[in-house]
């Protein structure tokens, strides 16, 4: 038999039919739906009198537009056109008999977060979500990514998506992170290096020391922004720290199961010698705190260098890098701990889990962010908040001048009433710069949640290294 | 999903690489529950001023690209969320198909969805189709699916490909569940065979 990619055993384990022309029924395991992208698609199963073919493996969570302040259960704090969508939700979990959490649940929050934090995401598994970032579980070994209404509605109609086979692509991050260097870092500058476009047709694996070394959360991060970087899914393989995080979850296989599931799990590398139809390699050491210049996530430099001059790009970046760094309000040569912040977001899929919230915590711990600067802190889920308070995290934040919200995906992608003004500028752990992304004319900085809390501090983007 | 058939139309230039689903369809515009009616907010920001006005210079408010059917883009063009509301906008808009040299995976396919035609082409003959398109509304380009040619208003012709079974449902706008429930048994062995396989998924 030929060697294998991971990518290569998930994928042939999900085949249900291949027709001639190789176009696949791929089989889905776990189908997480949020309340923006699925009401189209609940109408259309109704309209066509289809039910759901696998409601016990369909999880339901609204996140994208419900309000983060801690007086949420008031109804009046949504606007009307949010509220339908919520109550659409509601109603569809309902009627059509899936797994659903509430805005009232503990366990409520991003829908990339409560799935593996359910043990619902397992190794080896397909994944989708009417969301980009549905590549967030790909850090489980699961092959897992976004699609649109449509294919939400055929994969509630037939538990199957219509698919072909991406190419493989291998990401290897060798040696040691330094310190004050995460897994953000390296998710943001593996795209500085590929460029939004350069994991287009491809499913990314990570790999190295470096990813080994990171934690479940970390590399929930680094899979997270495989779109961001073009690829239709990131994917790492599980090991022991996958098992651990995995053992004990709400909905993870218990007992014998798990032993057998885990025999299974222990398959799921690339073989030696397979084939990858793209490698790029990146030195663990070489990459430091980063930060993102422009508009698209791709425009990346460490927070050591300086804004670039459109000159310096090719092709039709000159023109897009003059359009963000006009629309960012910088000036080619400034230097980025030069740019000041107004507003600081913490939280997000990207980075609202309790690992990122510790390290927010280690920057401000005993300090005050400054004066006037507005700073948010959302985290990930119910859950994640919950513990947050229990360690003690959550008073250093307050005691910082931090706002501590309600689980939600907030300032992110700003549906909800968390979004910046005209020009207002923001340091932020989320994982989009587009214009607009954060509130009409907003100006959106990339950061690990470390930096975005010496932001915070100083008013200034800075080089969390200084600072601890 | 209705048939795509033969048309020709007005290409708008749009050159900008990395255009996103934010710019497509901005977030404020996701919160209605039904499929129709986005296409007045397509490409809002940079359509429109905050007051409501628009911005004269952007493409699509120019008087002869008012009514555009193609779009010619830059690079990496529907980058960005999975919104299926950026190509419903677009559709919704008039436009029907949309060359680039590259699309994001999630867009491309969500436009096939939606009885759209992306198409990719390698970056010389964009070039080819950019230029034309500037030349507004009397550049008609006629794009024919069947024979997978565009022929530009010079007469030109290129050809271009697309996946079998994306042509096959777009010229028929077949409804992929429909063909997919199908192979309802395939689905119940597969199932069968993974739950022995794998009982605790």
């Amino acid at each position: 038999m030929s060697p294998k990619t991971l990518y290569d055993k998930i994928w042939d384990a999900h085949v249900a039919h291949e027709a001639d022309d190789g176009t696949c029924l791929l089989y889905i395991d776990r189908h997480l739906v949020h309340e923006v992208t699925s009401a189209q698609a609940f109408e259309g199963l109704r309209l066509a009198g289809r039910t759901v073919h696998a409601p016990e493996k369909t999880i339901a969570v609204p996140d994208h537009n419900v309000p983060t302040t801690l007086d949420r259960a008031d109804p009046a704090t949504m606007t009307p056109e949010s509220r339908i969508q919520v109550e659409a939700l509601d109603k569809n979990a309902k009627e059509f008999g899936v797994h659903y959490y509430p805005v009232s649940d503990v366990r409520q929050g991003i829908v990339h977060i409560v799935g593996p934090e359910q043990g619902w995401t397992l190794p080896g598994m397909t994944v989708v979500c009417g969301d980009s970032h549905t590549a967030t579980h790909g850090a489980f070994g699961a092959l897992a990514h976004g699609i649109g209404t449509s294919e939400v509605e055929h994969v509630l109609a037939t538990q199957t998506l219509i698919q072909k086979k991406s190419k493989n692509m291998k990401v290897e991050i060798t040696g040691k992170l330094k310190p004050g260097v995460t897994a953000k870092d390296i998710t943001l500058a593996v795209i500085g290096e590929t460029g939004t476009g350069g994991g287009t047709g491809y499913v990314i694996e990570y790999c190295g020391e470096a990813i080994r070394d990171l934690s479940m959360e970390g590399r929930m991060t680094v899979c997270n922004m495989a779109i961001e970087g073009g690829a239709r899914a990131g994917l790492i393989a599980p090991d022991e720290t996958t098992y651990a995080y995995v053992k004990g979850r709400p909905h993870a296989p218990k007992g014998a199961q798990f032993e057998a599931a885990l025999d299974w799990w222990k398959t799921l590398f690339t073989d030696e010698d397979a084939h990858f139809d793209k490698v790029v390699t990146l030195k663990g050491e070489d990459i430091q705190p980063v930060v993102t210049w422009g508009t698209s996530p791709e425009d990346v430099l460490p927070i050591t260098g300086v804004v670039p001059h459109p000159d310096d790009f090719e092709g039709g970046k000159v023109e897009a890098a003059k359009r963000s760094i006009e629309y960012m309000g910088l000036v080619p040569g400034q230097k980025l701990t030069d740019i000041e912040i107004d507003t600081v977001f913490i939280g997000s899929c990207t980075n609202g889990r309790i690992e990122d919230l510790r390290a927010v915590a280690e920057v401000v711990k005993g300090k005050k962010i400054k004066d006037g600067m507005r700073a948010m802190i959302v985290p990930g889920s119910g859950l994640v908040r919950a513990q947050a308070e229990e360690e003690g995290l959550a008073e250093i934040f307050e005691a910082a001048g931090f706002e501590w919200r309600m689980a939600g995906c907030s300032m992110c992608l700003a549906m909800n009433p968390d979004q910046l003004s005209e020009g207002e500028r923001c340091a932020a752990t989320s994982n989009r710069n587009f214009e607009g992304r954060q509130g009409y004319k907003g100006r959106t900085h990339l950061v690990s949640p470390g930096m975005a809390a010496a932001a915070a501090l100083t008013g200034k983007l800075t080089d969390v290294r200084e600072l601890v | 999903m209705n048939k795509f058939e033969t048309f020709t139309g007005i290409a708008a230039p749009m050159p900008l690489v990395n255009i996103d689903t934010d710019m497509i369809i901005p977030k404020v515009f996701l919160k209605s529950i039904a499929r129709t009616g986005f296409g007045k907010n397509l490409f809002d920001e940079m359509r429109f001023n905050r007051d409501g006005t628009e911005i004269e210079d952007f493409v699509l408010n120019k008087p002869q690209y008012r009514s555009s059917q193609i779009l010619i883009a830059g690079d990496n063009f529907g980058c960005g969320s999975s919104r299926e509301h950026a190509p419903w906008a677009l559709e919704d808009f008039g436009i029907k198909v949309i060359v680039s040299t590259s699309f994001a995976d999630i867009f491309f396919n969500n436009c096939f969805k939606n009885g759209m035609l992306p198409i990719v082409l390698p970056q010389e003959q964009v070039d080819i189709l950019m230029k034309d398109a500037e030349k507004g509304e009397n550049a008609r380009m006629t794009v024919d699916l069947e024979a997978q040619e565009i022929t530009t208003s010079d007469g030109d012709v290129i050809s271009f490909d697309v996946d079998a079974f994306k042509k096959h449902c777009l010229l028929n706008g077949l409804d992929d569940i429909g063909l997919t429930l199908e192979k309802a048994d395939s689905i119940k062995s597969f199932e069968d065979q993974a739950a022995q396989a794998r009982p605790w998924v």
